[in-house]
Order: structure tokens, then sequence, then C-alpha cells
């Protein structure tokens, strides 16, 4: 559009402003992150993270939770990763180079299972896992995590293998490869793209989660980060709240998922509103 | 688990293939889904039919201690709409879910409308800005949300007390229920709008620089190529993006936990995530607490009918 200058000149104003008000309360996380305890129990807010230490972030790792709750999200996180992506790999392996009976119905639940919000059936899957005696479990949050992230996996990697041709696995085929040699030489190294971003986006679900957690892990022994932030942030509301080593946590548990985030996301706009955007 | 209940994903599953079709008779397919429809079964399959089930049976305390369930038709449900309780969470719910979303595509259309019209630098600056709100886990979304809040000495209150006569210090924002909802429609705004602005923005990479020269050429003013050329192109996914912005501002459960856990609890407080938790795990009323998920869920559905549809059109294609 050949417009004014000016007009694009207040736009970016405009749009400056709007990125402060967007960004304000990452900054804040970080910045109150490396303020001292005196700082900032002041009714002044200081502004810049300069002059600050790190003493809050040696408190929250020397935190004995936050290395249980570390490594109670990671062998959740992984298991639940590793069974998804095999398991969406295979459904996805199926309902993109094939047509078989019970396709759709398939295609409609996965699509539809994605869509439902876990308010419509925590009580039921909390009743689940209570009667197979899995609650305060790795086991019992798994087999939920895993049943949550599949459909949304299976139904990006459906995307990424409907983009390898087929002709390219059975032309392997007719040079004298075996179907699953040439699935795995053709095939699968042109789908690891493919699979690492599902993989991430199969990661920061399960890693961010908190609705289902909360209900399934309500034992100190057994909460996976998320859990323990709200803890943390909320256990010393009865006294003085240390915000500085809230703040710090909260980043500790935050920066790992932008950096994550930021590598995919413009793959999540496509897969979300996927048709929609081609116009 | 004991019991397998059949889920409707697997109806249908295992029939033969009739001859003559595209592809040769092969088992490899069911093979490949069956850990798929398992998981589906396992996780979603069997809690939907224990949820089906249980909203028609007396599920209580006393079964809890092992009195056997009764059938008891649908008197949870009537027990529910007859509860104005519960008409009162539901309402509040649908009126936060309205607000929250129809503020979010409002603001979200705006970004995306301005992003098209600045500088390339501004634009990325913003970018960069949306996408680390976007990125932040709920749970340090509401601690932080929490901090700039303080009664004490928040950042909110400190700036807002800095306009000519505005004295906020020590105002607590989640004590009033509606500066509650409030509070927490506008955290989940912020973390809302950077997918609707980014979405929207691809959509209109899509119209061209072209058409819209012409139409200035032929005189058309900026309201009227929002209208006749940008808006026709944009509506597919505006309609998908309102859907899944009401079905996700439907879902606030983890948002609204927080917030009370920050400040206070309360049934005063609920939406009908916390209302059905409190129902079911809180009070172990298991069988009015299905039944009131079922019509959380019969909503959802309904909601999202249409994008499934769109959705099932791309899988065609």
């Amino acid at each position: 559009m050949t417009r004014t200058r000016p007009l694009r000149t207040v736009g970016s104003v405009v749009a400056l402003v709007l990125a402060v008000a967007w960004a304000f309360p990452v900054y804040w996380m970080i910045n109150s992150s490396f303020q001292s305890a005196a700082t900032i129990s002041k009714l002044e807010p200081t502004f810049s993270p300069f002059g600050g230490s790190t003493a809050n972030y040696a408190a929250v790792l020397g935190d004995s939770g936050f290395v249980g709750a570390l490594r109670m999200s990671l062998v959740v996180t992984a298991i639940a990763l590793v069974v998804c992506i095999v398991v969406a790999f295979l459904g996805a392996l199926a309902i993109s180079r094939f047509r078989f009976r019970g396709r759709k119905s398939l295609v409609v639940a996965v699509i539809l299972v994605q869509m439902l919000p876990a308010e419509a059936m925590f009580i039921a899957q909390y009743k689940m896992i209570s009667g197979l005696g899995l609650l305060n479990t790795i086991a019992g949050v798994s087999i939920i995590y895993v049943a949550m992230v599949v459909p949304f996996t299976m139904w990006m990697l459906r995307g990424f293998v409907a983009g390898v041709p087929a002709d390219l696995e059975e032309a392997a085929m007719i040079d004298g490869c075996s179907r699953f040699g040439a699935f795995m030489r053709i095939t699968f190294p042109l789908l690891a793209p493919g699979l690492v971003a599902s993989g991430v986006f199969a990661f920061l679900q399960v890693w961010n989660e908190f609705a289902l957690a909360s209900i399934l892990l309500t034992s100190d022994a057994t909460e996976t980060l998320p859990l323990w932030l709200r803890n943390f942030s909320q256990s010393s509301a009865f006294g003085q709240i240390e915000w500085g080593q809230v703040m710090a946590a909260s980043t500790l548990v935050a920066v790992p998922v932008i950096i994550f985030f930021l590598v995919v996301q413009s793959r999540m706009t496509k897969g979300m509103v996927g048709g929609a955007v081609k116009g | 688990m004991s019991t397998i209940a059949p889920a409707p994903a697997a109806a249908a599953q295992r029939a033969p293939e009739p001859p003559g079709r595209r592809r040769r008779r092969s088992p490899l397919p069911y093979w490949l889904s069956i850990p798929a429809v398992l998981v589906l079964i396992a996780g979603m399959g069997y809690p939907l039919v224990w949820q089906v089930w249980n909203s028609f049976r007396e599920y209580g305390l006393a079964q809890q201690f092992g009195q056997d369930p009764t059938f008891v038709g649908l008197d949870n449900y009537i027990q529910l709409l007859t509860d104005t309780g519960f008409w009162a969470v539901l309402a509040k719910s649908i009126v936060f879910m309205a607000v929250t979303a129809l503020a979010t595509m409002a603001l979200g259309i705006g970004v995306a409308l301005l992003m098209k019209a600045i500088h390339g630098w501004a634009r990325v600056v913003l970018q960069i800005a949306l996408l680390l709100a976007w990125a932040m886990p709920i749970v340090a979304q509401m601690t932080v949300w929490n901090w700039l809040i303080n009664a004490r000495n928040g950042v909110i209150n400190h700036l807002l007390s800095l306009l000519p006569g505005v004295d906020m210090i020590g105002h607590n924002w989640l004590v009033e229920p509606l500066s509650f909802f409030a509070v927490a429609s506008v955290i989940i705004t912020w973390a809302s709008v950077p997918f609707v602005a980014l979405s929207v923005y691809a959509g209109l990479t899509q119209v061209s620089d072209e058409v819209l020269e012409a139409s200035s050429l032929d005189g058309a003013t900026g309201f009227q190529q929002l209208r006749l050329i940008i808006m026709p192109i944009l509506r597919p996914v505006l309609v998908i993006l309102l859907l899944l912005q009401m079905i996700w501002d439907l879902r606030v459960y983890a948002q609204i936990e927080l917030l009370q856990g920050f400040g206070a609890r309360g049934s005063k407080y609920d939406l009908l995530g916390t209302y059905i938790y409190s129902l079911g795990v809180g009070q172990g009323k298991f069988g009015v607490a299905a039944a009131a998920a079922m019509l959380v869920m019969l909503f959802t559905i309904a909601l999202s009918w249409v994008y499934v549809r769109e959705l099932l059109k791309e899988d065609k294609s």
C-alpha cells in the first residue's frame, strides 16, 4: 500500500507501545528475579535489574522440591513423549497412506478428542486412575498424558507423512528394496523434521500441563514443575512472599519453554488453522 | 484395566474392506492404528463411557464407601438444572467466555491490521513481544500477574496511582468477584491475543497488494477495501479462530484455580471447571459432577462441529 509516511510512523509508534505492553510481564518476571528481598519489598518498584544478584536463583536451585519436581517432570515427559511419538507416528501412517474401513471414524475421533476440554473429562479420568490405584504415580499421569497428546501429534504428523510422495517409496521398491527397507531409507529420513517438530509440541503440552496434574498428583513427593511452582508461590503466602525467588522460579520454568517454543511456533500457527489460512 | 468398554473411536474398525477399492486389501493399516486406538480407548474412551454411565447413576459419598451405585435416570441432570447455583455458574462462564473471546478477537484483528501497515522493524519488535507472551507456561503467567497486581507494591497499582487523583496502593484485585473475573479475563486475553494476531496476519499476507492498489486507483476507501476485499479472504480463518477462542475460554480451569489459590477460595469465584471439580473430587458427588461434565462436553462438541468439518475438508484434499 502506498500510504502517506506519517501515518506509517504513527502506526509504528502504536506498535511499539503494544509491544511494551505485551512483553512487560515477561520483562518484569526476569527483572524481579534478580532483585534482593530488600529491594523488592520497597514500595517504589525498581524498573531495571542492574545491580541485582543471582541469589534468588541459588535459593531456588537449592530448594529440594525444585530438584525433585524437575526430575518428576523429566521422567513423565520422557515417557509420555516416547510412547506418544511411536503411537502417533504409526497411526499417522495408517490414516495418510491407506484408505481403509473405519478410517473416517478414526479421523473424526482424533479431531474431536482434541477439542474436548479437560474439564469435560477430568472427573472420569480421576475416577479411572484412582480405581486403578495409580493416583500419585508416574504411570497414572503418563497414561492420561499420552492420551492427551496423541491426537494432536497424530494429526500434525499426518500432514508431514502426506507431504512425502508415496511414489518415491514405490520407486525404491521397484529398484529392489523391500517395503520396510524403502520406508526406512526414503520416507523416514524425509520425515525427521516433522517428527522433531511434533515432538517439541508434545513436549510443550506435557511439560506445561497443570490441570490434570493438579488432580492426579496431590502428594508433594510426586509434583511436577508446574505444581511445584504453584505450591512455591502459594505456600509462602501465609508469611511474606519472597517475590524475587518466586520470579526466579517462574523464569527457570519458563525460559526453556520459551526457547523451544520460538523454534517451532510458525508451524503451530499453520497446524491449527492450516486449511483455512491457505485461502 | 478390568473392563474395556467399546469407544466410538473403535466402532467399525475391524470390518473387512470391500473388493474393488483403490488399495489392495491389506491388514497393515489396522495393525498400524491399533496402538492409537488402544490409547484413545484407555485414556478417553473408557472415561467417556464411565462418565455417560455414571451421569445416570446415584454415585455419592455412600458409594465411595462400597454401597452399589443405583440407576437414577435423569435425576442428576434434573438436580443440576433445578439448582440455581449451577445456572449462576453456567451464566458466569458463558459471559466470561463471550467477553474474553470477543476482546481477544477484536484486539488480535486490530494488531494484525496494524502489523500490515507499519515499518518492517516495528513489526519485528511487535512479533517478538507477542511470541514471548504466547510462549509463557500458564503457571508462570499466573504467578507473574499475581505479582504485577500485588496489593502493596505491585507495579500495576503503582503505575495507576501515578495518574492524578487515583490512589490504588493497597487495592486487592482478587476480593470482589467481578474484579476477580476481570483480572482473569485480562490475563487470558493477554495470553491469547498473540495466537490470533499472528494467525490473522498470516491470513492477511494472502491478500495481494496489486488488488489493493488497483482498488485504490479506482477510488476505494480504506474501509471499503477492508469490507469488500480483505474480509472475504479472512472470513474462514476468523470463524475458526473465534471457535477456538470460545472453546478455550470455556476451559479455564487452570487459570481460575491458580487465581483462587492466590486470592480467595469460594463458590462465588467459580467457573464451570472449578465448579465441576469441587462437586466431584471436593464433595464426592461423582454422579452429579459427571452430569455437569456431560453438559460441558455436549456444549463443546456443538461449538466445535464447524471446526471438525473444516479439518475433515482438509483431510480430503
